[in-house]
């Protein structure tokens, strides 16, 4: 195992070691951008919310290509890990804790609490068959939405006052501030993401996803994705596999949220950064970059992030692309008529054609 | 006497609620799908009623007649061309093409009409009805017997008619009903017709009750009319209602004595509690698995 032999190596290793490559190669391009100044502020402003991208994309497509169930919910749990996460930061922001130990626990943190909502929506969802988890995630993302937006945490001297729908309910004392202030959201979190971190958590991403999809569970849970009832009969434990595919995707998905809320001095849970339009976006790129591949994930959200600044005049068409990207998608990969025409039509068949003419 | 003006505000939007909620479930039962797209057809029928009544002064009942026909044909389109492709591929194939049809309606809907709120006049002409303290509104009125006619209506076409055996036979099993001669693609596009048209009715009720417009007013209805569905009861016409009235009630209830900007967390709450205690809702037979 120690001989790193390219020829002899597995088949899903090299794959694997190409996509970690990939990463670097694409880190390493930004830094030299970045170096040489041939990358416009706008385009550097955009380097830690695609890291947060595609780490929740990797989340994502564990859930839909490896598990088989559709989650409209990772904008909530990337929510959850935001809120998280920022809440411990700003807490803690006057203790003479080291900054970046206080990071990473509240990297922790924020993908604890990811985990743990995952775990629980997973429970009664995940028993159930059919287009469940797709209704019970989208719910449950509103509902996150709703309460960060009208909840009240306060401190003081005398520790934490909790209220909700009103900041007069908290009692507090003069000198104490407001740390989540309803829909005004957390602010003031110190701007502790960049794009190194952002890289390093996409490679532990890939890490523990790959490790799991290459691992007995990860068979497992495929199995259970093919088929549910010769998966059954074979002794897997359908729900143990099923929550944990789901509460692990859940996490990524908070580790990306904490890579965005530290991000912003300014966290806000809107619509449009943690409502069901992020969740569309999201599984966009995980459809275009093809469900069960990492690296087309991470691609697609690169791709598909960098494109309309790019090309400004799309800017307006985006939302309209991204559905006709995942309408035109599922039909060409996986209506009958589309798959038999791309069997007659495929490029193997072209050649094959021409030497039997040859012949 | 506070609270009995709250309950009859839940009915009324219960029973829009179950309007929608009826198109879903009888989708949902025969096409075996759940139509993201389902509250998206609904702010297309609004914008139809809107664009024919404030631009072109035309009289409500036709502009209302105009957009169910719209409604319709736009369902039975979005069935041939998104969804009937993928009869045979996996679920997941499905939802994602229902999803990505939602999100097509809604930014077409953004490009042509914008993103303003557009301010809707009742399509309703009734006067308010004063009982004692109470104020019943003509929306009211109307939007509680569209429900239980359109209710009632299905409920005879279903048995009574050779359409609606035929729709119960595909429900039960597609292709055994397809060796005893249904028309199976004919039944499911039905279908999806008698629903899009019904999520035209209940958009302009929406509309006439709650009088704003946007490319997204649409899309939440959508989605609570299917928790409503759920915890009737999926499949069942009778559980599309009582879920439907029952939703409503408790969104009205909980904003007005728990928290106004919490009424859709509780909405949802009340799904995941449902699905957690009796996952085939109110009325739902269980599903027996056939391996």
């Amino acid at each position: 195992m120690s001989k790193m032999n390219l020829k002899t190596m597995k088949k899903t290793t090299k794959s694997n070691l190409i996509t970690y490559a990939m990463v670097i190669v694409i880190f390493a391009v930004v830094q030299i951008l970045v170096a040489t100044g041939s990358m416009s502020s706008l385009m550097q402003g955009l380097l830690v919310p695609l890291c947060t991208y595609s780490i929740v994309a990797i989340g994502l497509n564990l859930c839909v290509g490896y598990l088989g169930e559709l989650s409209l919910g990772h904008a909530g749990f990337m929510c959850v890990g935001a809120f998280s996460s920022a809440f411990f930061t700003r807490c803690m922001e006057n203790s003479p804790m080291n900054p970046t130990l206080r990071f990473i626990i509240a990297l922790l943190i924020g993908t604890a609490v990811a985990a743990f909502f995952g775990f629980l929506i997973g429970i009664p969802v995940l028993r159930l068959r059919g287009d469940y988890l797709a209704i019970v995630t989208l719910a449950f993302g509103e509902i996150i939405k709703n309460v960060i937006n009208v909840l009240y945490v306060g401190k003081d001297e005398n520790g934490l006052h909790f209220a909700i729908n009103d900041n007069k309910a908290l009692n507090m004392s003069g000198t104490g501030e407001m740390i989540i202030d309803g829909a005004k959201g957390i602010t003031g979190t110190p701007r502790q993401s960049t794009f190194l971190i952002g890289v390093i958590l996409i490679l532990v991403a890939l890490f523990v996803v790959f490790n799991l999809v290459n691992s007995r569970s990860g068979r497992a849970i495929m199995a259970i994705r093919d088929n549910r009832i010769a998966a059954e009969s074979v002794g897997i434990n359908i729900t143990k596999f099923k929550l944990m595919a789901f509460t692990i995707s859940a996490a990524i998905a908070g580790a990306g949220g904490v890579l965005y809320a530290h991000n912003l001095s300014s966290l806000i849970a809107q619509p449009a950064n943690f409502g069901y339009n992020m969740s569309i976006m999201i599984l966009v790129f995980v459809v275009l970059g093809g469900m069960g591949s990492f690296r087309g994930s991470i691609i697609a959200a690169v791709v598909l992030t960098m494109l309309p600044e790019v090309l400004r005049g799309l800017r307006d068409y985006r939302m309209l692309i991204y559905a006709i990207v995942l309408i035109a998608m599922m039909l060409f990969n996986w209506a009958p008529a589309a798959i038999t025409w791309r069997q007659t039509h495929s490029l193997k068949n072209l050649f094959a054609k021409k030497t039997k003419e040859v012949q | 006497m506070r609270f009995i003006t709250y309950l009859i505000n839940g009915i009324s939007l219960g029973s829009i609620y179950a309007i929608i909620a009826l198109g879903y479930t009888m989708v949902y039962g025969i096409a075996k799908m759940l139509n993201f797209a389902h509250g998206d057809v609904i702010m297309i029928g609004c914008y139809v009623v809107f664009m024919t009544m404030s631009g072109m002064n035309m009289n409500p009942l036709l502009s209302v007649i105009l957009a169910v026909v719209v409604c319709t044909v736009l369902g039975v389109i979005i069935e041939k061309v998104a969804y009937k492709p993928l009869r045979k591929a996996s679920p997941l194939a499905v939802l994602i093409t229902a999803i990505g049809v939602s999100y097509l309606l809604q930014n077409i809907a953004l490009l042509i009409f914008g993103a303003d709120t557009k301010s809707f006049s009742s399509v309703v002409p009734l006067q308010n009805i004063k009982i004692g303290g109470i104020t019943i509104t003509g929306v009211t009125v109307v939007a509680v017997l569209a429900c239980i006619v359109i209710m009632i209506g299905l409920m005879i076409f279903i048995k009574k008619t050779k359409a609606g055996q035929a729709m119960l036979a595909v429900s039960e099993d597609k292709d055994a009903a397809q060796l005893m001669g249904v028309n199976v693609n004919g039944t499911i596009s039905l279908t999806f017709a008698i629903g899009s048209g019904l999520a035209a009715i209940a958009g302009v009720l929406l509309c006439s009750a709650y009088p704003t417009l946007t490319p997204y007013t649409g899309a939440m209805p959508g989605i609570k009319a299917f928790t409503a569905a759920v915890f009737g009861g999926i499949g069942s016409i009778p559980g599309a209602f009582i879920g439907g009235i029952l939703l409503g009630i408790i969104e009205i209830l909980g904003k007005a004595y728990i928290s106004s900007q919490l009424s859709d967390a509780i909405v949802f709450a009340v799904l995941i509690i449902v699905l957690l205690v009796k996952p085939t809702g109110i009325l739902g037979k269980p599903i027996h698995e056939k391996v």
